[in-house]
């Protein structure tokens, strides 16, 4: 075995750093999906009739459907009816201050290196921590309210603004899209709603973390965000779970909604327990994110780096269907062991003028799979659209695999479509070189992966850009090939 | 400082060296020439600790240290420094990123602190003068895009900074107009002191015109078969490597 080969296998044996379960009591309801389950879920969130209705239409169409099976992703037969849908904190009250927070609860937090308190004080992060499926602690509601935004549970936005909530909710992503859709507008928990009114910009960065706990329980997480004409927001989105053995499902549903002029940024951490070293356990992520662009010269960017998960099925898109708008996406996905990622993004030109850039940079070691998808779609109107597509894809070792699925569909002689692809491995040389300056191997990697990654790392709010560049280092741990 | 003793090497089942000996003195040059393919590179290589060889019998000293069970960076934070004779590119990665990690690595090493930014960034403005290098090279990407001419300057640029009491350069000369191995030269020229020792690998004499070396090696079939002063680099010069060959092969 060479020294190579030797750091490789250590990596395997690198365990997930933020593998811890808090002890907070749940309140959860039978495993199982049926038509009394949605109404049950329902009920406890006191929910009006119409939306009763909705979910229940959506269980419906979801019984008619079969799972996708085109991604290149391996995954066992998920059992449907061994799955609790629905547990809230027992915890119900909302707090006037942190003092009143479950201590356990804010130690969680503090172990993620997330604290609550400090992000009020140092970053001027207004954040709406989502445990498990009911919002336990939302900040800065005065600030937001001063300028008419509305930044809240989803629930508390169906009980407060139930018009928007009725107006924009599978506006974007409607039940029928697809399978994890279907079943996230059935049994969907809780989430995020933000509302930019119309000539605002959001004073500050928002931000959601999402953590899966309760055991056995699917995470159905819903966020609508809505940017008025003229309104600007940056939304983050950051999480990280618990070890455990069984494996988790996770079916979220992000829309997004930008009228004439309105720009959102929408960037996500992603660090969910990605499964032991042999491929045991890990969360399965199942996410439709779809965005919007309504109107003329609006904007929607996401950005995303994904490190967790045992499977990733994600394909943030834009629908570019204002003139001039514009759709990004930038994304670095990591998998390692035996973590599987197929994600990518959609982008869909309706508009004159319209443009779209795609940057993806796939990290792949152990024994993993990573691969890219994504669809540029250029319909008969779209006078002149632009897309740029670039898809890099690094491997460290030679167990692991990495693959490009790019489709395009140009229906307008106008448009201008170019994509490029590259692959290439960590070299012994690049590492070497870094050796023979004093920097040992695993901060050469470190180095290396944050250089490929930097393009992609850039687009993330500071305060994320350096978490995330922690996570690489550490998904990465001794990897090399 | 150094001392190799009848060092042979494998490259897979092949013998790259066959049996080399050599004593470097602090605040000597030597210069070690030889044809294509005599070893040259290796011997650097097995100086810095690349591990895709093996080394089959012999030793290599430094400071008293037995250098081969030193891991590359190790070699790397005791002072030895290797100037490569293609240095990667390292894209995305910052020279200064890249050069304070490095510095910091060494540091800490040594039990010292890490260098505050401010300290550092004064630190690269002066040794930039060094090699008279552009201040828009240091903002780049390590190596990438840099012409030829640039990497070596590089080289020798991040060995002004690192300070190493063993500098090896690999064909540093290679691929250098004039100018540039004027600049590279007197670059290394300036780091020359009692203290330090330097070990240059080159085919061509031409780099010893601005270099003058201490002791003249000549590499040949992975031995040395000859040595001497400034005065073998001119006879080589003059008489290319054929006649060495002739008089080793004859023996032979």
């Amino acid at each position: 075995m060479t020294d190579q080969e030797k750091i490789l296998n250590e990596v395997t044996g690198s365990d997930y750093k933020f593998g811890f379960q808090t002890n907070i009591d749940t309140e959860t309801i039978p495993k199982g999906l049926n038509e009394e389950v949605v109404r049950i879920i329902s009920a406890k969130k006191e929910e009006p009739e119409w939306l009763t209705e909705s979910r229940l239409k959506a269980f419906r169409h979801w019984q008619t459907l079969h799972m996708p099976d085109w991604a290149h992703l391996k995954i066992p037969e998920i059992d449907y009816q061994d799955i609790i849908y629905y547990a809230a904190p027992k915890q119900e009250a909302k707090y006037e201050s942190m003092d009143e927070v479950d201590p356990e609860l804010l130690d969680t937090f503090n172990r993620l290196g997330i604290p609550l308190e400090e992000q009020k004080q140092l970053a001027g992060v207004a954040v709406d921590a989502v445990m498990d499926s009911v919002s336990v602690k939302t900040t800065f509601q005065d600030i937001l309210a001063d300028k008419g935004i509305i930044f809240c549970s989803f629930s508390d936005a169906v009980k407060n603004h139930s018009d928007l909530i009725k107006k924009y909710m599978g506006s974007v992503v409607p039940y029928t899209d697809n399978y994890f859709a279907a079943l996230n507008s059935a049994v969907f928990s809780d989430g995020s709603f933000c509302y930019i009114p119309k000539g605002v910009r959001c004073p500050m960065e928002l931000s959601t973390y999402f953590r899966i706990n309760a055991a056995n329980t699917g995470q159905f997480e819903r966020t609508l965000i809505v940017a008025e004409e003229d309104s600007y927001v940056s939304y983050l989105e950051g999480c990280t779970a618990p070890i455990r053995d069984e494996n988790q499902l996770h079916a979220a549903i992000v829309e997004i909604v930008a009228m004439e002029n309105a720009e959102v940024k929408y960037s996500t951490v992603q660090n969910w327990y990605p499964g032991n070293k042999e491929g045991k356990g890990g969360i399965y992520n199942f996410v439709t994110k779809r965005g919007i662009c309504k109107g003329d010269n609006s904007k929607i960017s996401w950005t995303q780096v994904e490190t967790g998960s045992a499977v990733t099925w994600k394909y943030p898109s834009c629908i570019l269907k204002g003139d001039n708008s514009v759709g990004e996406f930038y994304s670095v996905a990591v998998t390692n062991n035996y973590q599987q990622a197929d994600t990518g993004t959609k982008m869909i030109h309706i508009g004159k003028n319209t443009r779209s850039t795609i940057i993806s940079k796939g990290i792949s070691a152990g024994k993993s799979q990573n691969s890219y998808r994504g669809l540029v779609k250029v319909l008969k109107g779209a006078e002149n659209a632009r897309n740029y597509s670039q898809c890099d894809s690094l491997l460290l070792g030679d167990k692991c695999g990495a693959h490009t699925f790019p489709y395009l569909e140009v229906n307008n002689r106008s448009a201008v479509v170019e994509h490029e692809a590259t692959t290439s491995k960590i070299g012994e040389d690049q590492i070497f070189y870094c050796n023979q300056r004093g920097i040992d191997t695993e901060n050469a990697i470190s180095l290396i992966v944050n250089g490929y990654a930097k393009e992609v790392l850039n687009k993330l709010p500071m305060e994320f850009a350096v978490e995330a560049q922690k996570l690489l280092a550490i998904t990465l741990e001794g990897s090399v090939g | 400082m150094l001392e190799i003793k009848d060092l042979k090497v494998n490259i897979e089942d092949k013998e790259i060296l066959k049996g080399i000996n050599l004593s470097v003195k602090a605040g000597e040059v030597h210069a070690i020439m030889g044809p294509n393919g005599s070893g040259k590179s290796t011997l650097a290589s097995a100086l810095a600790g690349r591990n895709y060889f093996n080394i089959t019998h012999g030793k290599i000293i430094y400071e008293g240290k037995d250098l081969t069970e030193l891991t590359p960076e190790d070699r790397a934070r005791e002072g030895i420094f290797l100037g490569f004779q293609y240095p990667v590119e390292i894209p995305g990665v910052s020279m200064v990123n890249f050069l304070r990690t490095a510095i910091n690595s060494m540091r800490k090493y040594r039990g010292q602190e890490p260098l505050p930014a401010g300290d550092f960034l004064k630190l690269m403005r002066e040794k930039k003068k060094i090699v008279e290098i552009d201040s828009d090279l240091t903002n780049r990407s390590v190596n990438e895009g840099f012409s030829g001419g640039e990497k070596k300057k590089n080289e020798i640029f991040q060995m002004a900074l690192l300070e190493p009491r063993l500098a090896i350069l690999d064909e540093t000369d290679s691929g250098l107009d004039i100018d540039a191995l004027r600049i590279v030269s007197n670059g290394v020229n300036k780091l020359r002191s009692p203290e330090n020792a330097t070990i240059i690998i080159t085919h061509y004499q031409r780099l010893l015109d601005y270099i003058v070396p201490d002791v003249v090696h000549v590499l040949y079939k992975g031995r040395i078969v000859k040595s001497g002063d400034k005065s073998l680099a001119k006879e080589l010069e003059e008489h290319g490597y054929d006649w060495i060959k002739h008089e080793v092969d004859a023996h032979a």
